[in-house]
């Protein structure tokens, strides 16, 4: 009911309302000089003509998802370090933008029309939540403009002006479910809080719980800005699960902890499998998690060749966390994925870009691995991991995808997912 | 019954979180008809002195019981502080006190998110917390009981004071007539401040004992501060005692609604029901009677 961005929003809304009443004074001319900058973007601003080309980097840097996003952006500059270090994109060093999207949705969208139009940036890098993406999607499909966006969701999703760097539900949610197939689980509950994410993800658990003969024993959501989960974790104890699916996000999560260990559960019974928790939460609980899960594509713990260095230099990076994780590492990817990808079309212009991901197989040995970009789709091919978290909160690799999996958003591979419901989720997602 | 008795425990529980957050409001927009939409920041003051008096006291055993009045006491200067530097000059004027007090909100916001990490900074719960408490078959967090003592001893040190010392009789008779009291020769400026000291660091206090429910970060505030109004709303404005009855029942009807419905619909049933209460009764549950002429 009082969502966070709800109350920002009320918060805001005074001032905003002032805001809208200026430029509503001069609301045709801006108006006109949209209208004209959409007309021209076909012909693109960009100025490729200097040593420098502009990128644009959108970040809730204030609000509630400061507390997940101004780590994105701190790795993206690192990224735009790393590249301009190394030459930049094709011989032209990264001059970067950066916006605050101030966990407010509609200023996402005006953000990346102001990148678009008058920053005139080749391309922009971030948003987290879906409904950012939501409202960035409608902007850069009318401006012809590029998007990456980094963080795992709900897939069902695909479009010509964004680049998915974070896994689609058949990278995550399926490789939780098959690792706890192999555990021989048998009763699920199911926690999560209450938006699109969770809700997607349990509708596909369900689906795919019923091919492997899981019995799902409850359902829970809770607002995403209620932490108090103690009176849905009585539900938990009382339907006696043999494993908990946690799809809870955000600070939520530290409600949803504590309120477990309260009520005397533990991992030796009864463990949690997350999709949010990493190693920069996992500390930050209040309470020891040790023994429980969570399924990831990265983990600071994996042993590839390009881990170490990545790690090396996060940890040397100023603000930095001193851990590394899957979101802030598929930010990393986007810019990198960015540059393979103007390298191989030999120019900025989005049409070429998007044509060279048709045309050549893009890659980058990321810290998780060698991925893949998926031409048609815009998502990129990403190892499944499960961990377990360790008396350190990192995470020990306890199961593996054998190969790297191919980006599904839509689950045309699984049987198991009728296309009625595909066409009612793509629906409810708007 | 035995799905009745875990709502009925936790959302006791639950109700007393409420009351803790509700209390110091009660006091200024009661009281002093402030409304302060920072309050929920002073909950958020306490909840990060409690954590950081963790850093020092590493035990978590004592640090709490230590946290506790260290919360009250600087939520409280952070009251005093708006108080002194901004409140005075709008009493009387609640839809200023509205605006210029969300602004304060986010810059406190802001503030944390800058001081702290942004992730939000763990708090350890007592060892003495530990463990359940078996009541009729239903093994009952031990931290659910220690929200609800600790609500209690706070209404009951409250009431207390305003009942039976000077300062408390001189608020109560500046709620009572503002003109009269200053008439009489009570100084309504220091009652004032007072009495934002005193709500502001109930607030730091309810901090603490939601750092053990919940995360600790730069947003936990907004959580609290509206279900917190609708509670001194729907008491009465300037009444403990509705206060109390009303963080009671919407605690349980949470709870309630929570096991019938789901999480999220519990908030909108039980917000409704209050509302509706509002529509039936707009004075909420209880009155006081002022002299004032206004």
């Amino acid at each position: 009911m009082f969502t966070t961005s709800k109350r920002i929003r009320m918060a805001t809304g005074a001032i905003g309302t002032t805001v809208i009443l200026v430029l509503a004074g001069c609301g045709a001319r801006a108006g006109d000089d949209t209208a004209a900058a959409g007309a021209s973007a076909a012909a693109s601003c960009v100025d490729t003509s200097g040593s420098t080309i502009k990128l644009g980097f959108l970040n809730s840097l204030t609000g509630g998802m400061a507390i997940s996003e101004k780590t994105v952006s701190n790795v993206l500059h690192m990224a735009a370090d790393e590249i301009n270090t190394s030459g930049g994109i094709l011989g032209k060093k990264i001059e970067y933008v950066q916006e605050d999207g101030a966990t407010d949705w509609p200023t996402f969208a005006e953000k990346t029309e102001k990148l678009l139009t008058q920053d005139c940036v080749a391309a922009i890098f971030g948003g987290w939540t879906s409904s950012s993406r939501k409202a960035v999607k409608p902007v850069v499909e009318k401006l012809n403009g590029l998007f990456f966006y980094p963080v795992q969701y709900e897939g069902l999703e695909s479009s010509p002006n964004i680049y998915y760097t974070g896994a689609t539900t058949n990278q995550q949610i399926i490789p939780a479910m098959d690792f706890l197939a192999s555990k021989g689980v048998k009763r699920l509950f199911l926690a999560g809080s209450d938006y699109v994410f969770p809700r997607t993800a349990n509708a596909i658990i369900k689906l795919y719980a019923a091919k492997l003969g899981i019995q799902i024993v409850g359902e829970e959501y809770v607002p995403l800005d209620k932490d108090d989960w103690t009176s849905q974790v009585a539900k938990i104890v009382a339907a006696k699960p043999d494993f908990i699916f946690n799809t809870i996000n955000g600070s939520s999560n530290v409600g949803f902890i504590k309120a477990y260990y309260d009520a005397g559960l533990t991992p030796a019974k009864t463990p949690i499998i997350s999709v949010s928790i990493a190693e920069e939460e996992a500390p930050a609980m209040g309470h020891a998690v040790t023994g429980n899960y969570a399924s990831w594509n990265y983990f600071q713990s994996l042993k590839t060749d390009t881990n170490p260095k990545f790690i090396q230099s996060w940890k040397a990076y100023p603000n930095s966390s001193g851990v590394t994780s899957d979101p802030m590492e598929a930010a990393y990817i986007s810019l990198y994925l960015y540059k393979s990808l103007v390298e191989a079309a030999g120019s900025f212009d989005v049409n070429a870009v998007n044509a060279a991901a048709k045309t050549h197989t893009i890659t980058f040995d990321a810290p998780e691995g060698k991925v893949t970009l998926n031409g048609k789709n815009h998502h990129i091919s990403k190892p499944g991991h499960i961990g377990q978290i360790n008396a350190d909160n990192q995470f020990d690799i306890v199961w593996a995808s054998d190969k790297f999996i191919e980006p599904d958003p839509y689950l045309e591979g699984y049987d198991w997912f009728p296309a009625d419901i595909r066409k009612q989720l793509v629906g409810a997602a708007g | 019954m035995d799905a009745l008795i875990p709502q009925l425990l936790n959302g006791s529980a639950q109700g007393a979180l409420l009351l803790l957050a509700a209390l110091g409001l009660s006091l200024t927009f009661g009281q002093m008809g402030v409304i302060n939409m920072a309050h929920g920041e002073f909950l958020m003051i306490g909840a990060f002195n409690a954590y950081l008096v963790q850093q020092v006291i590493t035990s978590s055993d004592l640090s709490i019981p230590v946290a506790l009045p260290v919360a009250f006491v600087v939520a409280g200067l952070f009251g005093l502080l708006l108080e002194v530097t901004i409140i005075r000059w709008m009493y009387r004027r609640p839809l200023d006190t509205l605006l210029v007090t969300v602004g304060v909100s986010l810059i406190l916001q802001q503030a944390a998110l800058q001081i702290f990490p942004s992730q939000g900074v763990p708090v350890e719960k007592p060892s003495w917390l530990d463990g359940q408490l078996n009541v009729l078959g239903y093994e009952w967090p031990l931290r659910q009981l220690f929200t609800i003592v600790l609500a209690a001893v706070c209404v009951a040190a409250l009431s207390a004071w305003l009942k039976y010392t000077a300062f408390g009789r001189r608020i109560r008779a500046t709620v009572h007539n503002r003109d009269l009291a200053e008439t009489s020769g009570i100084s309504t400026r220091t009652i004032d401040r007072l009495t934002f000291f005193v709500g502001s660091g109930l607030a730091g206090v309810a901090g603490v004992a939601a750092s053990l429910i919940g995360g600790t970060n730069s947003q936990m505030g907004a959580q609290y501060i509206i279900p917190a109004f609708l509670v001194v709303a729907a008491g009465g404005i300037g009444q403990l005692k509705g206060t109390i009855i009303a963080a009671w029942a919407v605690g349980v009807a949470l709870s309630c609604f929570a096991y019938w419905t789901t999480g999220s619909f519990a908030q909108v049933l039980a917000f409704i029901l209050v509302i509706v209460f509002l529509q039936v009764r707009p004075q909420g549950l209880f009155t006081v009677r002022t002299r004032s002429l206004a």
